[in-house]
């Protein structure tokens, strides 16, 4: 597999669709549809969370089970901030990253130490133990999880509105696209694509694999701690729910729909799988049967592994 | 206090007992076949729910748990022969993805057969009291329930330690291309410990039942459980699922019941009951944690 | 000849029940080529693997350039100049020929953290004007951005031992470079190494005797994990416990 390359139309189609994405809530507003405001922000919520796995499992080729802890911390990092006076998302966000890094580092710290299923299994078993934490926890609400007695601030302007909160959740989505494009072709991009490709190569031509796979790895929880601080603003609830492995697995469905390893995977698979399960639910309430057997199919019918399904770049 | 200890300890070894149950087929799964199931606790769940309808409508207990473990076996072996067997050479991703879509969709087609509620499972009439040992009582059910773990743990040691399958799935377990080239029917050989291992999970399931509710969800946390047991054990090995369960059972149980005393001994009163729960609830998490850091492969690692 | 550059000291590994070596003592001098031959299963590969770094001993001691490595992981011995080729073609065969050598380079200490987040890597002229010299030291510089996974297989060798020049080695340490080549391509292997070592202290692990006995300054003999014999090419030619060895002992 080669290094991630951007394909030459994906800049010009992706600053149009910003700029549609930036004309969206007036257009919304125009047909008297603001509920859907609400439902864009959450898409691009998740487009975040399903990105940062992205890094983590189709870049750096770590397979984690776990990463909704630390969507999960975020939420909670951000809910505590509010409730303890730090109203502000400019500094509020980046302390919810920090406390997200913070617990990926100690978990890759320990995971990365294995290998296969053992890895897959035990940064699950990793984010379990943060859901009982917060579960069993009073000063985390136990099973209410934690509520937001209002919206933060940005900068002095009240996030009150749904439309403010979807500009700042688009901001924090383009931001981190930008980034995390320039990361692939930076030198610690190639790195660690060239890590998931032949570890042993790479430590064999000098390069400590695991410092590059840990950090990595804190990147990966650090913008999942930024896509759940938004949501527990969006919410007003930091949830114990957001910690449920099943979470992951949600998160690990919308990359492998998007595409494992391109930019946008997570974008595309957040945005895929909401609107799917928007349209599902609305026809039946056991609309999980139905999304149970369309990964079913996927699997079945994609031999070379799912990824090959959306690009040559697996075959 | 000893009485309460003693107690604690028959809970913890009950439930060490059932989680060896769920653990010993998953870990031959996951060691012989290099596959993820996260369904396994599902089938869990189907068995439960197969218990509970068979005793309902045979109006017998054991007659239930006999009908439902083996309409679960049967279950487990169609799964195998439509979908695992397609699985076992695809990647982990592959792996993942079908077998978290076989839990929503276990999951909603319990939802509508049973419904939403849990769904009730009675123990036997003549278990349903307590019995004295020594100078405290201790629910006759429970007892035996240990006493199936320990006859099933036994029977499998027997089976995977003395038998000639034995021998071939610890030899699967360890090197599986060898195995193969020696001519063992492999194919058959996964069927066998597939079905076997559903059959198992369904049997904890039921045994389980009357304990806890049986209701939808249910599988997923003790899922992982079992993953937390076959990590701690090392994959593949029987004798590691063995001494993970009982670990597991014994801590998280006694740490429950024991530590928020413990602490209130040590501690200020407010923190005590702030930090007791929370520190019970992921004990065996820490656990693991140590472990791993100083055995990376688990307690037993099954290849070399 | 100057001090030994590496030096391996009573070196022993078990396996399970099996000795995979007993108590080596191996020295490598800086600026020879030294030869290491043994028949299948002598426990190379094992040797091999402890000098490297990927394996630890179970007793004894590795030094490399003055230092003792034996604690050291396998990037921190390539940090202190330890270059590796392998055995089989370990090359990233979905990047060009160019990328691949550029990895090499990037990964050295000199060349800068590679924790840089945000500037593109491939404007980084430097890298790609160094990797470019190292093709061209091996005679690939016309297959730069060819991809590895369509150089042929004597391309993919050399283009190994470019990415492991590429590291600055004091020694390279290579694993039966002429593994699966043909006639000609061994041929032109051996012209390469022999180029090569006029710059750089060689560890040449190898079954073609051919190749052994014209590249190496010195020979030593490993036979069921005891190192049985080091000399000269021609020492050891006629060293009878080395034609019992590889002969049989009824000759």
């Amino acid at each position: 597999m080669a290094f991630y390359r951007p394909a030459p139309y994906q800049k010009p189609v992706a600053i149009a669709v910003l700029l549609a994405m930036l004309a969206l809530p007036s257009v919304l507003t125009a047909f008297g549809q603001e509920f859907y405001i609400g439902f864009a922000t959450r898409v691009l919520i998740f487009a975040l969370a399903a990105s940062s796995l992205n890094l983590v499992l189709g870049f750096g080729g770590m397979f984690s089970l776990g990463h909704a802890a630390f969507f999960g911390v975020g939420a909670y990092a951000a809910a505590t901030c509010l409730n303890s006076g730090i109203g502000d998302a400019l500094l509020a966000f980046p302390l919810a990253m920090l406390a997200a890094g913070l617990f990926a580092l100690v978990v890759g710290a320990i995971s990365l130490r294995t290998r296969g299923v053992y890895f897959i299994m035990i940064t699950l078993a990793f984010a379990q133990m943060a859901y009982y934490l917060f579960i069993s926890a009073r000063v985390w609400g136990g099973d209410d999880g934690l509520s937001l007695a209002s919206r933060m601030t940005l900068g002095g302007f009240s996030l009150s509105s749904d439309s403010a909160l979807y500009f700042v959740a688009l901001a924090c989505l383009a931001l981190s696209i930008v980034f995390l494009g320039r990361l692939a072709d930076a030198r610690f991009g190639r790195v660690i694509q060239a890590i998931r490709e032949n570890e042993t190569r790479m430590e064999a031509l000098g390069y400590p694999v695991f410092r590059y796979r840990l950090i990595c790895f804190a990147l990966g929880g650090a913008l999942a701690g930024l896509a759940g601080a938004l949501l527990a603003n969006l919410t007003g609830l930091a949830s114990p729910n957001l910690l449920q492995w099943t979470q992951s697995g949600t998160l690990l469905v919308m990359v492998i729909i998007g595409g494992v390893g391109y930019l946008y995977g997570g974008v595309v698979g957040a945005l895929v799988l909401l609107c799917l399960e928007e349209v599902l639910a609305g026809f039946t309430l056991h609309w999980h049967i139905a999304l149970g057997l369309l990964l079913l199919g996927i699997v079945l019918f994609a031999p070379k592994g799912v990824a090959a399904l959306f690009g040559k770049r697996h075959g | 206090m000893t009485q309460l200890f003693l107690e604690q300890a028959l809970n913890g070894l009950q439930f060490g007992l059932m989680l060896f149950l769920l653990a010993a087929g998953l870990t031959l799964v996951f060691g012989i076949m290099d596959c993820i199931n996260l369904a396994h606790g599902s089938l869990y769940m189907v068995g439960a729910y197969l218990v509970a309808a068979a005793a309902q409508a045979a109006d017998s207990f054991w007659i239930g748990l006999g009908a439902g473990v083996a309409g679960a076996a049967v279950l487990g072996l169609l799964l195998e022969l439509s979908l695992f067997r397609q699985l076992y050479k695809r990647d982990h991703l592959s792996q993942v993805l079908a077998t978290f879509a076989l839990i929503l969709i276990a999951n909603e087609a319990v939802r509508i057969i049973w419904g939403a509620q849990p769904v009730m499972l009675n123990p036997p009439e003549a278990l349903s009291g307590p019995v004295e040992i020594g100078n405290f009582f201790y629910p006759a059910y429970r007892l035996v329930i240990i006493g199936f773990g320990l006859a099933v743990a036994g029977l499998l040691y027997l089976l995977v330690a003395k038998s000639r399958v034995g021998m071939w799935v610890r030899a699967g377990a360890s090197n599986r291309e060898m195995t193969e080239a020696l001519g063992i029917n492999v194919q058959a050989l996964f069927t066998a410990v597939f079905v076997f291992g559903t059959a198992l999970c369904a049997l904890a399931g039921g045994l389980l039942g009357p304990l806890l509710a049986v209701q939808v969800g249910m599988g997923e946390s003790v899922l992982i459980l079992a993953f937390v047991v076959i990590i701690i054990g090392g994959i593949g090995s029987i004798r590691g699922a063995l001494v993970g369960s009982l670990i597991v059972g014994s801590v998280d149980t006694l740490g429950r019941a024991l530590l928020p005393t413990l602490l209130r001994a040590l501690l200020p009163a407010d923190a005590a009951s702030t930090l007791g729960p929370a520190l019970a609830s992921i004990l065996i998490y820490l656990l693991m944690a140590g472990i791993l850091f100083f055995k990376p492969q688990g307690l037993f690692p099954a290849r070399a | 000849m100057a001090e030994a550059l590496l030096e391996v000291r009573s070196l022993s590994r078990r396996f399970a029940a099996v000795d995979a070596l007993q108590g080596v003592n191996f020295s490598v001098e800086a600026g020879e080529v030294h030869a290491l031959i043994g028949p299948n299963g002598a426990g190379k590969t094992t040797f091999i693997h402890h000098v490297s770094g990927a394996l630890q001993p179970d007793s004894g001691s590795v030094h490399f350039s003055g230092a003792d490595v034996t604690a050291l992981s396998m990037h921190q011995r390539v940090a202190a100049g330890m270059a590796r080729s392998y055995q089989i073609t370990n090359v990233f065969l979905g990047l060009s020929a160019l990328d691949n050598v550029a990895l090499a380079v990037q990964g050295r200490a000199d060349a800068g953290s590679s924790f840089r987040f945000w500037k593109p890597a491939r404007n980084e002229q430097r890298l790609f004007d160094e990797a470019h010299d190292f093709l061209n030291q091996v005679g690939l510089a016309w297959r730069a951005e060819s991809l590895a996974g369509n150089l042929a297989h004597g391309e993919q060798r050399a283009l190994e031992l470019a990415m492991a020049l590429a590291t600055r080695p004091k020694m390279l340490l290579l694993d039966e470079p002429m593994a699966g080549a043909g006639p000609e391509e061994s041929a032109r292997m051996v012209e390469l190494i022999e180029h090569l070592a006029r710059h750089v202290t060689i560890l040449l692990v190898e079954h073609d005797m051919n190749a052994v006995f014209r590249l190496a300054d010195r020979v030593s003999v490993l036979v069921n994990g005891c190192l049985i014999c080091t000399g000269t090419p021609d020492e050891v030619r006629a060293d009878p416990e080395v034609r019992r060895a590889y002969l049989g002992d009824h000759l």
